[in-house]
């Protein structure tokens, strides 16, 4: 297959004839992960659509290709979310792609990652088996957890095809406070008394050089005192962004809109002790890399320049001793800092793909 | 389908002496009396004698036990408090047991970080303990929460009452160091929140011991709610408390629990701890909402219209911390209450969609009639989780298998309703045959292919979750002695 015309099922059964067709499987829903689907040669694009949804039950199952705002939409009607806030859904972004990606957004903080909501996941393995795991129902504890093992798999132990997801009640209303601090030291430790607290921020970011971002998500009724509290904890300058202005601005955060042209984005989960240390290395490096810090600290969205060195990222995963992963633009490699010789994941993965063609 | 992994008989005498290089007698125990106690979990119909038990004190140990398991053969299972009900710590009959008790140190308490790193027979409640001066808790809390340890609670992807919201213990653990069944360490997963490549803790999780053992776990520890609304509604028919939880969740509210029991559950409870439910009730929703105290008061009426709009004939609030701790134990305590009504009994897991539960509910009544068994019923409901409790009398001839028999009925309309065998016990050796009702024959193959690539000699719990294994047959004793001292309850 050569990558500009990817095989393009329509039904469970092609993409078995596909995968079994193809000597190396590459997948990509809508490409939005330039990174992860560059030389796609299978699309999961044709397979899209709802297949059930009850608003009572709190799940949905759709197929992998579905893009995440037609869900989006279709859950607000019944004034229910994702709140692990799936990014580039504008971009537009599809749940498998999401999934294999194992991508969540700033609203990840309040009740977990993509790896929280995803329940159950029908996948083709690289010989072309379909196999089921996980459930429809919101709690389920029979057989091996595979729809977890999906989460980040970068499409190396199956091609997902159809999944039931979690959802919840969407909060009555959002308020946004950004707080000013004086340097890094002083926003880390904002950030980890606001983290500690009992505020229950539904998204805690950081955006350097030294502003917090804190947004609040419930009642209408209790938004005032529940931002006054938080002012209250932090004693800084602040600025407050409610309604539609304030939507923008969380929107424009999971598009990676603040990402210039010229830059590819790279995902670096870490622990908010790291942010500091990690600032020092950037201030340093000669090239400008913006970024901004999410899930109070535990993830950093990093923007590589197209002509930085990539070997100055693995350096950097080395010295952090954490494992990255590229998301977007041209690159050697996917990961960096990984352990390409796990023991459990190597023993998993010839399961699920024995003859090594699956990306 | 599945082949039968090579089982030549150990040499039993050169095995215990492999053991013995590392184990100093009085943790290596061989006798029959010292045995006794392990041959059971908290699901007593199975019961089963393990060649040996060990009780290793670190880490370097339980890799050598593990070592000179592979190295001879000799299947072993990893227990801690022993308070499975799915039959999950039973051991393997002529194995090994590695009784996790003595690993009970935290390595690690982050408070500004929110986690803790500890050993796996760490009690499940000492976590939340540790955390409690800083306003931390570790989100799951099985019944057994007093007892039980965390390591069993990651073999088995532990819940409680607080799933709707926050998950099951898979949602709370970020890493984990582990040893497989051939004795290789590895670690998955991280202290952050966040993960670069599979989730490997995920699939580890709930594996029930098939995979290998965890030595070490992070748990991810949450800010308390600031505050709590407890509030109890009472209901002339369990059908009516059943579609009361579809009318809270539809409301958009987000309790922190939603919870029902039913008179003969309340009778129980009361006669055990005098929680003070409604005598009157046939069945009592306890809803809890919590949070920032903002939120919560922004709450309240629209969690008191929906109860009015329910049904309830009555509802009270909990109004201080002691009345919400009545509520609560009642409710955690009521199925080893139940032991009051009746000396036998199973509990059954199942779990059907929200919107179901009347429907499931009032089958589970009319099968409890025709088989003249009485069924208590306790469950989470606002997971659909139910806890049907099958009460028998097992010194009646047969009546054992009946009670089997009705809670396969139960089970199989869970699935028919496109539910799941178990919401949070596990499939361990109770539900094995059930598998197959749920899961495809190709899936089913499929999970003793992962388990044979991690385990080629099948050593690690071998017998549990997956169907057609060999398991000792069921035999009566009763409650499991912890339960029948209060200390333990069947969630």
């Amino acid at each position: 297959m050569i990558a500009n015309t990817p095989l393009l099922p329509t039904t469970l059964a092609e993409v078995q004839d596909a995968v079994r067709s193809l000597s190396r499987v590459v997948v990509a829903g809508h490409g939005t992960k330039s990174a992860l689907s560059s030389g796609a040669n299978l699309s999961m694009s044709r397979l899209q659509g709802i297949m059930e949804y009850d608003p009572g039950e709190f799940t949905f199952t759709a197929w992998a290709g579905t893009p995440i705002a037609e869900v989006r939409t279709m859950l607000a009607k019944n004034g229910q979310y994702l709140p692990f806030d799936p990014p580039m859904t504008q971009l537009g972004a599809t749940l498998g792609g999401t999934v294999a990606a194992g991508l969540s957004g700033s609203g990840r903080l309040r009740f977990g990652g993509v790896r929280d909501f995803l329940l159950g996941v029908r996948l083709v393995s690289g010989e072309g088996r379909v196999v089921y795991g996980g459930g429809k129902v919101v709690k389920n504890a029979a057989g091996f957890d595979i729809p977890k093992l999906m989460v980040g798999s970068l499409g190396q132990y199956g091609v997902m095809v159809e999944m039931t997801f979690k959802v919840f009640p969407q909060p009555e209303s959002f308020s946004t406070v950004a707080f000013d601090f004086a340097n890094t030291a002083a926003a880390v430790d904002g950030l980890l008394a606001v983290a500690s607290s009992q505020a229950e921020p539904a998204c805690l970011d950081f955006e350097p050089p030294y502003r917090l971002w804190v947004r609040l998500g419930g009642m209408s009724a209790a938004a005032d005192a529940r931002i006054a509290r938080i002012q209250q904890l932090l004693e800084t300058r602040h600025e407050l962004f409610r309604g539609d202005e304030e939507a923008a601005l969380w929107r424009g955060v999971g598009e990676f809109e603040w990402l210039p042209k010229g830059y590819r984005l790279v995902k670096l989960p870490l622990v908010p002790q790291q942010i500091v240390p990690l600032e020092n290395v950037l201030g340093q490096i000669g090239v400008l890399v913006p970024r901004r810090y999410g899930v109070a600290g535990n993830v950093a969205w990093l923007g590589w320049p197209d002509d930085a060195p990539e070997s100055r990222l693995g350096e950097l995963c080395e010295e952090l001793r954490r494992p990255a992963v590229a998301i977007t633009g041209r690159w050697e490699r996917k990961m960096w800092g990984s352990d390409s010789q796990h023991p459990f994941a190597n023993r998993i993965r010839r399961v699920f793909d024995p003859e090594n063609k699956l990306s | 389908m599945a082949i039968p992994p090579p089982t030549a008989s150990p040499p039993r005498t050169e095995f215990l002496a492999a053991l013995s290089k590392v184990f100093p007698a009085e943790r290596l125990m061989t006798g029959a009396a010292q045995i006794a106690p392990y041959e059971s979990d908290g699901l007593t119909v199975f019961r089963s004698r393990p060649t040996a038990i060990v009780l290793p004190e670190s880490q370097e140990e339980v890799i050598a036990a593990v070592r000179i398991c592979h190295r001879f053969q000799v299947p072993f299972m990893a227990r801690g408090s022993g308070t499975s009900l799915s039959g999950g710590s039973v051991p393997i009959a002529d194995g090994l047991v590695i009784a996790l008790n003595r690993m009970t140190r935290v390595l690690r308490y982050d408070a500004r970080q929110r986690l803790a790193v500890v050993e796996p027979g760490v009690i499940n409640v000492k976590v939340s303990q540790l955390a409690s001066p800083d306003q931390l808790l570790f989100a799951p809390d099985p019944s057994s929460g007093p007892v039980c340890t965390i390591g069993g609670n990651v073999a088995f992807n532990s819940g409680g009452a607080h799933c709707l919201k926050y998950g099951m213990t898979s949602n709370h653990v970020l890493g984990m160091k582990v040893v497989l069944p051939d004795g290789e360490v590895c670690d998955l997963g991280s202290d952050s929140l966040e993960s670069a490549g599979p989730d490997l803790v995920g699939m580890f999780i709930g594996c029930e011991g098939l995979f290998g053992i965890a030595l070490e776990i992070t748990l991810r520890l949450l800010p308390k709610p600031a505050v709590y609304y407890t509030l109890e509604a009472a209901y002339d028919s369990l059908e009516k408390a059943g579609d009361a939880v579809s009318l809270v969740v539809a409301s958009g509210l987000l309790p922190g629990a939603l919870e029902i029991m039913d008179r003969l559950a309340m009778d129980a409870a009361d006669a055990a701890v005098g929680a003070g439910y409604p005598s009157d009730a046939k069945a009592i929703l306890i809803v809890e909402l919590e949070g920032t105290p903002e939120e919560v008061e922004a709450e309240k009426p629209r969690l008191t219209q929906i109860i009015d709009q329910s049904g309830a004939y009555r509802y009270r609030v909990a109004k201080d911390a002691d009345e919400r701790l009545a509520i609560w134990t009642g409710r955690k305590c009521a199925f080893s209450a139940v032991g009051r009504l009746s000396s036998d009994f199973i509990v059954q897991d199942g779990v059907v969609p929200r919107s179901k539960l009347g429907q499931a509910l009032k089958e589970i009544s009319r099968l409890s009639d025709t088989y003249h068994l009485r069924v208590a019923n306790v469950f989470h409901a606002g997971d659909g989780n139910l806890h049907p409790l099958i009460m028998f009398d097992g010194r009646v001839q047969g009546e054992l298998e009946k009670a089997e028999e009705l809670a396969a009925e139960i089970l199989n309309y869970c699935i028919q309703l496109g539910g799941s065998i178990t919401g949070e016990h596990g499939v361990g050796l109770e539900k094995r045959g059930f598998m197959p009702a749920m899961f495809g024959e190709a899936d089913i193959e499929f999970m003793h292919l992962l388990r044979r690539a991690v385990d080629p000699l099948e050593l690690a719990n071998r017998g549990k979750m997956l169907p057609d294994a060999e398991a000792p047959a069921l035999t009566q004793h009763g409650a499991h002695p912890l339960e029948k001292a209060g200390i333990i309850s069947r969630e």
